[in-house]
């Protein structure tokens, strides 16, 4: 059985600005991480391959120097690592990534489960999974929590669908989703960092996708188009307390009351 | 597309326009400048640069929006109990219709719809669209899809907004790549203009930042928005809206997906429903500091939340966390101690009614939206406001 997992770098932190005067937006130098909800999704596919054997490909899009989250998933023990990158990438919406995956995926060959991570930290939307799944045409599961069963054929989950727990039982291929916390990712090997010094990651462009039509991909293939951006706003009706610890305590103590939280 | 003018490129030149990109996707070498895969064409360039960089706008096929019509609300119900969230966006969607002389519609999939229909006839509905079948009791997100896809090809609707639930979060980006439109995830804001144009705001970039996100090359325009974020839709004593069953067909139900069995999950005290919210962020030295707030928080009966790095230590469980990748709380008041506030959470409590911010760096952003904003130290002003609140009681 094949298992691809979709992973992606994002920001080490929240720490990108607009400057109000300017409009220009503020990125400060920090470091790159895999996204956290990756981890989970990773993690279960792992222990899937160790229970039932799998080959465990990890997959990404982005700019080159992203290929440092493939190499942690390396560590953590998949088998195979690709990355999709173009200039061509650039701009790319929901819709646009779930295309350039797809594509990516179809030139792996024919998995039978696709795992993602709920989101990620930095786009936030929940989408690319779904998405992806829907141009692949196969069913899709989110917010799993756990794989009840596997058969080569078909896999049984639990589903969390807030007011209730399903058991979904999908047919190969499929794709799902993982909820945070549902398992604890293991930490990359520091033995595996050692043996695979010479690992290779594939990269593919544009020019290996079947479908090469530029229409297809990044700010191009996407339906929505930033408009502007701009600094959260003020709210209208603020007030700054500033004093020693007593005076503020005591007021705040005071518009609680009046304000009938006491 | 981003076009370099080489010409205009020398190295003072490049070196500004490297150091402008916030993503690092702008490279120079050997006198060459190029854009990099990292480019998010936020545009900055082409803005801010020296007008070495231009954005060539490229033809885009356009569609004729007068054919389209009706901002439509997808109506998340389990066995007949309407999510709250979608009589959010019924409300939102009757703000949002008059701007562009649009129809407001409700679509709703199910079995058992009757009770659930009678309730959305009292909310000024033009039209409830219904796709009833057994096969359709409980949400199966293939078959669902295709009821929407059923319902754009005939309806032709403008835009369809959806809740972002666990339902609307796996159906609403189904539907949009099944008709190739776009989806904008969790919009804290919304706007119609009058060329029929959603107005999407979000928070983007992983940073503080919020983008104004539009649709217009593609129809219907789809997006999802928070439960708690827009207002409720008012209750109309008179009963009105055409109820137009819709056909199900064997085709539309047959599902890839079989639910084996469902158990409902017990309620439980969630921070949503909170009236009174105390959240704590990174200003938190250590994990047994959290009792003390949770004195204050029982003395004025507030729920605990907490930022997301508070949630990722494990200091506090994910059910807490408050903003974009948690919940969204709309308190009577909220406390937020020893937050930045990052517009990640903010959008998550930004709607509270007061906002109170303690923190010891004046600039920090939650103070930007705190109605109350408190210089000083959580430490010294939380112990002191715990003795008052206890001798205010005695006396």
């Amino acid at each position: 059985m094949e298992i691809i997992v979709c992973i992606k770098q994002v920001p080490g932190t929240n720490s990108v600005e607009v400057d109000e005067k300017t409009g220009v937006l503020k990125r400060e130098n920090v470091a790159s991480k895999i996204n956290p909800y990756d981890l989970y999704a990773l993690e279960t596919a792992l222990a899937l391959k160790e229970e039932f054997g799998a080959k465990v490909t990890a997959l990404t899009m982005g700019p080159p120097q992203s290929k440092t989250v493939l190499e942690e998933a390396i560590w953590m023990g998949v088998d195979d690592a690709v990355i999709l990158t173009d200039r061509q990438f650039a701009g790319a919406d929901v819709l646009a990534t779930a295309y350039t995956l797809a594509q990516g995926i179809k030139k792996l060959g024919n998995p039978s489960l696709i795992i993602c991570g709920k989101q990620t930290t930095d786009g936030d939307t929940a989408q690319v999974g779904a998405e992806l799944a829907e141009v692949l045409d196969i069913p899709h599961v989110n917010n799993v929590i756990s794989v009840r069963e596997l058969t080569d054929k078909k896999i049984v989950v639990d589903a969390d669908m807030e007011t209730q727990i399903e058991r979904q039982e999908i047919h190969f291929p499929c794709l799902f989703s993982v909820d945070k916390g549902v398992n604890i990712p293991r930490l990359p090997s520091y033995k595996r960092k050692k043996e695979y010094k010479a690992f290779t990651i594939t990269s593919y462009t544009l020019a290996d996708f079947e479908d090469r039509n530029l229409e297809k991909y990044g700010l191009k293939g996407s339906p929505t188009q930033v408009e502007r951006i701009f600094a959260p706003e003020k709210s209208a009706d603020s007030e700054m307390w500033e004093g020693s610890a007593i005076e503020l305590s005591e007021r705040l103590y005071k518009q609680l009351k009046q304000e009938k939280f006491i | 597309m981003l076009n370099i003018i080489q010409d205009k490129i020398n190295s003072e030149v490049a070196k500004e326009l490297v150091t402008l990109c916030p993503f690092k996707a702008i490279e120079y070498s050997s006198d060459k400048l190029s854009i990099t895969a990292a480019c998010k064409m936020c545009k900055l360039c082409v803005k801010h640069g020296s007008g070495a960089i231009e954005f060539v706008e490229e033809g885009k096929k356009s569609i004729d929006k007068s054919l389209y019509n009706g901002i439509t609300v997808f109506i998340d119900q389990t066995d007949g109990v309407i999510h709250p969230v979608s009589l959010e966006l019924l409300g939102e969607a009757k703000k949002l219709a008059p701007k562009a002389n649009q129809k407001v519609y409700a679509v709703v999939i199910g079995e058992d719809l009757e009770e659930s229909i009678e309730k959305l006839q009292h909310f000024g509905i033009d039209k409830i669209f219904v796709y009833t079948h057994k096969a359709l009791k409980n949400f199966k997100v293939d078959s669902y899809t295709k009821c929407f896809q059923d319902f754009i090809e005939k309806v032709k609707p403008n835009t369809i907004l959806f809740g972002a639930t666990n339902v609307g979060r796996s159906l609403a980006p189904r539907v949009a790549a099944r008709v190739k439109t776009g989806l904008t995830a969790d919009c804290t804001k919304l706007d119609m203009k009058a060329n029929s144009d959603l107005v999407q705001i979000r928070p983007a970039f992983g940073g503080n930042i919020m983008a104004q996100i539009i649709t217009t090359y593609t129809r219907p325009q789809l997006c999802t928005a928070r439960y708690k974020v827009f207002d409720l839709a008012e209750y109309v004593e008179e009963k009105s809206g055409e109820v137009v069953q819709c056909t199900v067909t064997d085709e539309m139900v047959q599902s890839k997906i079989t639910i084996q069995k469902i158990e409902k999950k017990q309620s439980e005290t969630s921070i949503s429903d909170a009236e009174v919210v105390i959240a704590l962020g990174r200003g938190v030295a250590k994990k047994e500091d959290i009792e003390f707030f949770e004195k204050l928080a029982s003395q004025i009966g507030a729920q605990l939340a907490c930022t997301r790095p508070m949630m990722e230590k494990g200091w506090m469980d994910n059910k807490r966390q408050i903003g974009l990748s948690g919940r969204t709380v709309k308190p009577k008041l909220m406390i937020c101690c020893g937050i930045s506030g990052s517009v990640q959470f903010v959008s998550g409590m930004s709607s509270a009614e007061k906002i109170i911010a303690i923190n010891t760096d004046k600039d920090a952003a939650i103070f930007n939206v705190a109605h109350i904003g408190i210089v000083g130290d959580m430490y010294e002003i939380v112990p002191k406001l715990i003795a008052n609140i206890e001798g205010g009681k005695r006396v």
